[in-house]
């Protein structure tokens, strides 16, 4: 039997607010155990929350950058549940009036445009870390963690194949980072994924039993998880069994998932509005700041890219794919607007190669932005040349200066002085006249060859347009 | 109408421990609370929002400071068990 895959997406976002959503403690990561859990977050008696205001603006943002509806009034309720890392016993959330109403997204999948429903966004409290490999018989327990701001982002069950998922996945976090919402962190736990994954038979209308996917920390993981998963429950349904509605625990190790728990009895959080805050209220006033304050998204930079600079669509959506990427590619453009696609080209390659090779993010780049710039400025006023820049570009990243100081260390500049260059042109003309015949003959291809002694030469550094000018008025 | 699996089952969720000497007793209670609470939903209430919170107020905002330092040496005093700067509590299995 054919099968369609459906998957819903649940992205938990932490919003880099410096202090947490209901208490003035710290959310910095890393901090001394326990050292950033104020009263508030360890649920002492007699203490109540007092919501943040970034966390207000931060979430609206998102909202409008999705153009999805904004509940002006909003209401905080509790979700029961017990847990040791979580010492009120109820997580403090968001259920029938969230914040963030229904919204959608743009993913691009095999050149084709595919929109997502955003359900909603809602706000709500971290819980603390439990530790359980510290001792023998006790579970450690950090509540650092304990309040610290997320905004959990729903989609609607919209994609059909883990490529898709992972799509929306990338898109939103390159969303939130552009923004200026959430730092995008996987791997400290900033930015979060659960996949809701079940499969029906081709054409059908109605929904699979689904399985909730978590603990997937990385985008790679989630496709692996994803697949896995549509794999075990295509198994149970072709042999005739069911699929259980449970929540399963990705294991990246042994490349497995496994029952968590049943959502059965989970599910029963005994919801209900928390008396200790009141209704929230998104000012029209508000609304209207935050919308006139959204910061350039990446779909419209992709759009000036392409307009205003005169990329391809390609390079256009892979420079903004990153906000790192397209804010290094920014400042590389400052006073080399006219050298555009040559930036691009060293951005999307060279650098990225580098970086890749070499497992480094591009904020920690050796090379800078700025010194990148100006070796794209040294080849296009011809001091270097593009063959050349390489060489240079690598002395760079290996910590050689920059690109004046080895340019001028190593000899490099090109030779521009027509003289010189034509008294080598003379000589390779004289020693070569088989080729020489070759190319009177009528074989273009030749001139490669003149190309390449010259160049040999020259250590590289005759000026290539100069250089085939003057082979082509001698030859010729 | 709750009964003793019910019952059960909410203080299971709870986290409560139910004497047996009181179990009926508790079963009346809670049956009688729900009574009260199904008289309610005999009101038509089709045009009327429901509240979040019985003052007609809307949330005070905190500004974005950090003004709460480390107090954890106070806090751990209290605490059953510690280690490590945790908090201990006997192990949990997912």
């Amino acid at each position: 039997m054919e099968w369609e895959t459906v998957i819903g997406l649940e992205i938990h976002a932490q919003l880099n607010t410096k202090s947490k959503i209901f208490s003035a403690a710290a959310t910095k990561f890393g901090a001394q155990p326990n050292s950033q859990a104020c009263a508030v977050d360890l649920g002492l008696p007699g203490v109540l929350p007092v919501l943040n205001v970034e966390v207000v603006n931060k979430a609206v943002t998102f909202g409008l950058a999705v153009d999805a509806h904004i509940n002006q009034r909003n209401v905080f309720d509790r979700k029961n549940y017990f847990y040791p890392d979580l010492p009120k016993g109820y997580q403090i959330s968001q259920l029938d009036l969230p914040i963030v109403g229904e919204g959608k997204i743009d993913i691009g999948i095999e050149g084709e445009v595919k929109t997502i429903g955003i359900t909603r966004a809602h706000l709500e409290e971290d819980a603390g870390k439990s530790v359980h490999d510290m001792f023998d018989n006790d579970t450690a327990i950090d509540l650092n963690r304990a309040g610290t701001p997320l905004l959990e982002i729903v989609s609607d069950p919209d994609m059909r194949s883990a490529k898709e998922a992972v799509a929306y996945a990338k898109k939103i976090h390159a969303l939130v980072q552009y923004i200026d919402i959430c730092d995008g962190n996987m791997a400290e736990g900033s930015f979060r994924c659960d996949a809701n994954v079940s499969i029906r038979p081709m054409g059908q209308e109605e929904l699979g039993t689904r399985a909730e996917l978590k603990n997937i920390n990385s985008f790679k993981f989630l496709e692996k998880a994803i697949n896995l998963e549509v794999e075990r429950q295509q198994d149970i349904l072709e042999e005739g069994g069911k699929v259980a509605q449970e929540t399963r625990l990705y294991d990246s190790v042994k490349h497995e998932t496994r029952s968590m728990r049943s959502k059965e009895e989970a599910n029963d959080y005994r919801y209900f509005p928390d008396p200790d805050l009141l209704p929230v209220e998104v000012s029209d006033e508000l609304l209207a700041t935050i919308k006139a304050q959204l910061p350039e998204l990446p779909l419209e930079k992709k759009v000036r890219f392409i307009k205003k600079l005169g990329l391809s669509e390609y390079d256009a959506d892979v420079l903004t794919s990153q906000k790192s990427l397209a804010d290094y590619f920014e400042i590389m453009l400052k006073g080399n607007e006219s050298n555009a696609k040559l930036c691009a080209n060293w951005a999307m390659g060279e650098l990225s190669a580098s970086l890749n090779k070499n497992q480094i993010e591009i904020e920690k780049s050796p090379v800078s932005a700025q010194d990148l710039s100006l070796l794209i400025t040294r080849i296009s006023d011809d001091t270097i040349s593009g063959k050349i820049a390489k060489d240079v570009f690598k002395a760079m990243w290996d910590g050689e200066g920059g690109a004046d100081e080895i340019i001028d260390a190593k000899g490099l500049k090109q030779m521009t002085d027509t003289g010189a260059i034509e008294q080598i042109v003379d000589e390779i003309i004289e020693n070569n006249a088989p080729q020489v015949a070759q190319f009177k003959s009528g074989n273009e291809k030749i001139l490669g060859f003149f190309v390449g002694q010259a160049m040999k030469a020259t250590q590289g550094k005759a000026n290539p347009k100069l250089l085939n000018e003057l082979l082509r008025s001698k030859l010729g | 109408m709750i009964d003793n699996t019910e019952l059960k089952q909410i203080a299971n969720l709870a986290k409560l421990t139910i004497d047996t000497n009181t179990q009926n007793e508790t079963i009346k209670d809670l049956n009688a609370i729900l009574d009260l609470a199904k008289q309610l939903t005999e009101i038509n209430t089709d045009a009327i929002t429901p509240m979040a919170h019985p003052l007609h107020m809307t949330q005070r905002l905190r500004t974005d400071e950090v003004n709460e330092y480390d107090q954890s040496a106070s806090f751990q005093a209290i605490a059953p068990k510690i280690g490590k700067q945790h908090y201990l509590v006997p192990t949990v299995i997912e």
